[in-house]
């Protein structure tokens, strides 16, 4: 069987990284594995969206409404925008920083209250976490990709060395401590 | 080794392994990374080429000379390098010579949603498309000795899913190609009419023994199910198919999409009770089966728009569909913008306040044409804001002299900008161009060109002397100037609308995001000066807001450029 998985987030926000390590996380448990990511005029600070598919044998690189089995949102308003995506009784592990799209900033639009809220209503599994925080108190605003596999990792059958191993080969020894930091602050999310 | 690999690095891969000597490229999503990844590896020479045409002339000049040749470009390079293309099918190759070329259905980042494959058959060469990357690597290698047996160019096609998604590849050892020696052989690669004469007869007898390949080549494979289904398929399409439809049907998948074998696709069409072609854009397998004298299910019932996906043909063909939890409120989109502290900015900021006619071009200034700014008129393709501007002038008699720019990156400029200058120069409007010199090739992520002195390993080149190259084709007036100056930049363009010639103004900052850029700390609002008129909104800045009903800087995405600090009459901004 497949399973399915979509990192959803915001231009610049470190998704490809994300993807990067449950890609080799995947790869070391032997399953056969597609991911696919769009490049080019939306890393211009636009809504980026990876998919990770992976099970014995995975035919097409995308997925769509009702077939995620898990989605990782690094911002709530994106985590609204793809929650559609989600199987039914899906899970979505979301941090609840909001960072304010153009419509909103030149006031033709409001960013949305309540979407935590909203989604759980949507009858979803839904863990919302301030990452921004917890990777700031790891060292860096940087890792909140990195806070957000901590807490994943959790839920998943893989065990904490397999991800520990895959954030080493993912992110450059020099920077490795702040994130091994933000990994355990994630991951100790109960 | 078995490894995660995008579609574009197991194209690259496969060079490596096939021993390819020769690389040269222009950028454009999704071909892009193919050669990034390429000038990794020392064996290959690899460059960034002024535009396609150049590059396939390069890599045609390379396979003449011996070498296994490259070049890799989006699908509207295509249209570019079209030109040697066409004929380059009739010289036939020395060392093997394949174009990879990568369309972009659904359009994530293009202009167009052509179909390329029209060109493998408009120019009579041999077109094979993998499906995932583990076949970008290998059709990228056995595309090598198709080109070298049948003595023709082979156009690799790649779409978005397949060059930007990663499946599993195996890597090998490379195993070097030998150049040979050079020998001049004028039939063969000097095309006047008395030797393409007979290069044309060779190219029909090269397709008919493509054909008959085509009948057993290990590109085309079919995988049997349900015979209630068949379904004729290739590339991505081929991918979603599998998943939506799984043992439900049978599927022949081409590898070789130019040209297609007869036999194989009628004798499989007699084995299926119901026979569908699946393709994304056009209809070109289906053509080729109504050919043939089949009726297959195709474009009167498949759309020609956008991505297919295993949703689409799912819910086609059995009427399923996946339930999905339903979210009803309203989601703000979030379209892409320029960064905080693009350089583009002010200059869209100057051309708005005059109310100029802008005639735009393709890269990250494109976005000059989105809300806020709103400033551009038009984009059509790479290097049209210049030639454009001078037929506009040309239509309105002088009406809009003094009142319409055309504005084009420094990469565009080289691409294909200069010869609409000249014939500015030449053919005497008054028009006038600015060159939005960032010194990089930004919206393709980041390659250097002909203008910024770097090569593709960032080592140091020769630079184009932009206001000399000016001057040199006849341009006399040439203007530099910083766009984050805006008052300096207002009073440039105006008087270069003013004056009674045509001008070439560059304005010079490089793009906020290169490493090599030090960024001044961020500005601070100072809410008691700051009156909420929002003229700071006016530029589009990510970093601003006025949710708090004051101005608010966001600290983690401002790179100090200034230009709110000129924009603000309160002084509430340093
Ligand atoms: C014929 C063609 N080739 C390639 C592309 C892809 N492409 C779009 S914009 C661009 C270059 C943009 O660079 P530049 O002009 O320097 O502007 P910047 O993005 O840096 O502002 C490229 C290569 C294209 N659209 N058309």
């Amino acid at each position: 069987m497949t399973r399915s998985i979509m990192i959803v987030g915001v231009g610049g926000q470190g998704t490809l990284l994300a993807s990067r390590i449950i890609g080799n996380v995947l790869l070391s448990q032997g399953y056969d594995v597609k991911m696919s990511e769009v490049h080019g005029m939306s890393q211009r600070g636009g809504s980026v969206v990876t998919y990770v598919k992976y099970g014995d044998e995975v035919f097409s690189p995308v997925i769509e409404k009702g077939q995620a089995d898990l989605i990782i949102a690094f911002e709530a308003l994106e985590a609204a925008r793809y929650v559609e995506y989600l199987k039914k009784g899906g899970r979505i592990v979301m941090n609840t920083q909001e960072i304010e799209p153009m419509p909103v900033i030149t006031g033709a639009a409001e960013y949305p209250a309540n979407i935590v809220e909203n989604i759980r209503a949507c009858g979803c599994d839904v863990v919302a976490i301030d990452a921004l925080s917890l990777a700031k108190e790891a060292g860096t605003a940087r890792a909140v990709n990195v806070v957000l596999m901590g807490v994943v990792s959790k839920s998943t059958d893989f065990g904490e060395d397999v991800w520990i191993k895959a954030l080493e080969e993912c992110v450059p020894p020099k920077v490795i401590d702040v994130n091994k930091k933000a990994f355990a602050l994630g991951r100790s999310i109960e | 080794m078995s490894k995660l690999m995008l579609g574009n690095q197991a194209v690259a891969r496969g060079l490596y392994e096939a021993g390819v000597d020769v690389v040269s490229s222009y950028p454009g999503t999704p071909s892009t990374e193919i050669t990034e990844v390429v000038s990794k590896y020392d064996e290959i020479h690899s460059e960034w080429a002024p535009n396609e045409k150049v590059a396939a002339e390069v890599a045609i000049g390379a396979s003449i000379g011996g070498a296994r040749s490259f070049c890799a470009m989006k699908h509207v390079g295509l249209n570019v390098a079209a030109d040697p293309l066409f004929t380059a099918s009739y010289t036939g190759v020395n060392g093997g010579f394949v174009i990879a070329v990568a369309d972009d259905p659904g359009m994530h980042s293009s202009q167009n949603e052509q179909d390329s494959r029209h060109y493998a058959i408009a120019s009579k060469v041999a077109m094979v498309e993998p499906s995932d990357s583990g076949e970008c690597k290998e059709f990228t290698k056995m595309a090598y000795d198709l080109s070298e047996k049948f003595d023709t160019p082979v156009i690799l096609r790649l779409s978005t899913r397949v060059s930007h998604s990663q499946s599993i590849v195996e890597e090998c050892d490379r195993i070097p190609h030998d150049i040979g020696t050079y020998e001049k052989n004028a039939q063969k690669y000097v095309m006047m009419p008395a030797y393409a004469k007979p290069k044309h007869i060779m190219v029909e007898e090269r397709t008919q023994k493509l054909r008959e390949y085509a009948e057993v080549c290990p590109f085309n494979k079919i995988v049997w199910g349900s015979t209630d289904i068949g379904v004729i398929t290739s590339g991505i399409s081929y991918q979603y198919a599998r998943e939506a439809l799984g043992d439900r049907a049978s599927y022949l998948k081409l590898g070789l999409i130019n040209p297609m074998p007869e036999k194989l696709i009628k004798d499989f069409a007699s084995k299926v009770k119901k026979l569908y072609v699946i393709e994304e854009l056009d209809d070109v397998i289906e053509t080729h089966c109504r050919k043939l004298g089949l009726d297959p299910v195709g474009k009167d019932f498949f759309k020609w728009i956008g991505e297919y996906s295993q949703s689409y043909i799912r819910e086609k063909i059995f009427g399923e569909k996946d339930e999905y939890v339903s979210y009803s409120e309203n989601v703000p989109v979030r379209p892409p913008v320029m960064c905080a502290g693009c350089p583009h900015r002010g200059v869209f900021y100057v051309l708005k306040k005059l109310g100029v006619m802008v005639s735009g071009d393709i890269g990250c200034y494109t976005l000059g044409a989105v809300a806020p700014l709103a400033a551009i008129d038009t984009t059509v393709c790479m290097g049209a804001s210049v030639s454009g501007l001078h037929g506009f002038n040309l239509a309105r008699k002088g009406e809009y002299e003094g009142k319409a720019v055309a504005v084009i990156g420094d990469s565009t400029f080289i691409h294909s900008g200069i010869t609409g200058l000249i014939n500015i120069a030449y053919n005497a409007t008054n028009s006038t161009v600015i060159v939005l010199d960032n010194s990089i090739t930004g919206m393709t992520g980041h390659q250097n060109n002909p203008a910024n002195g770097f090569n593709i390993k960032g080592e140091p080149a020769t630079a184009v002397d932009l206001e000399a190259l000016a001057h040199a084709v006849g341009i006399e007036r040439v203007r530099v100037v910083d766009p984050n100056d805006l008052a300096e930049t207002e009073k440039v363009i105006r008087e270069e609308l003013e004056a009674k010639a045509p001008s070439l103004i560059i304005t010079r900052r490089p793009c906020a995001l290169l490493k090599s850029v030090k960024h001044n700390p961020p500005v601070k609002v100072d809410a008691d000066k700051c009156r909420s008129c929002k003229a700071c909104m006016k530029i589009g800045c990510p970093a601003i807001s006025m949710s708090t009903k004051k101005a608010k800087i966001d600290d983690t995405l401002c790179v100090g450029c200034g230009l709110c600090e000129q924009m603000c009459r309160f002084d509430a901004i340093h």
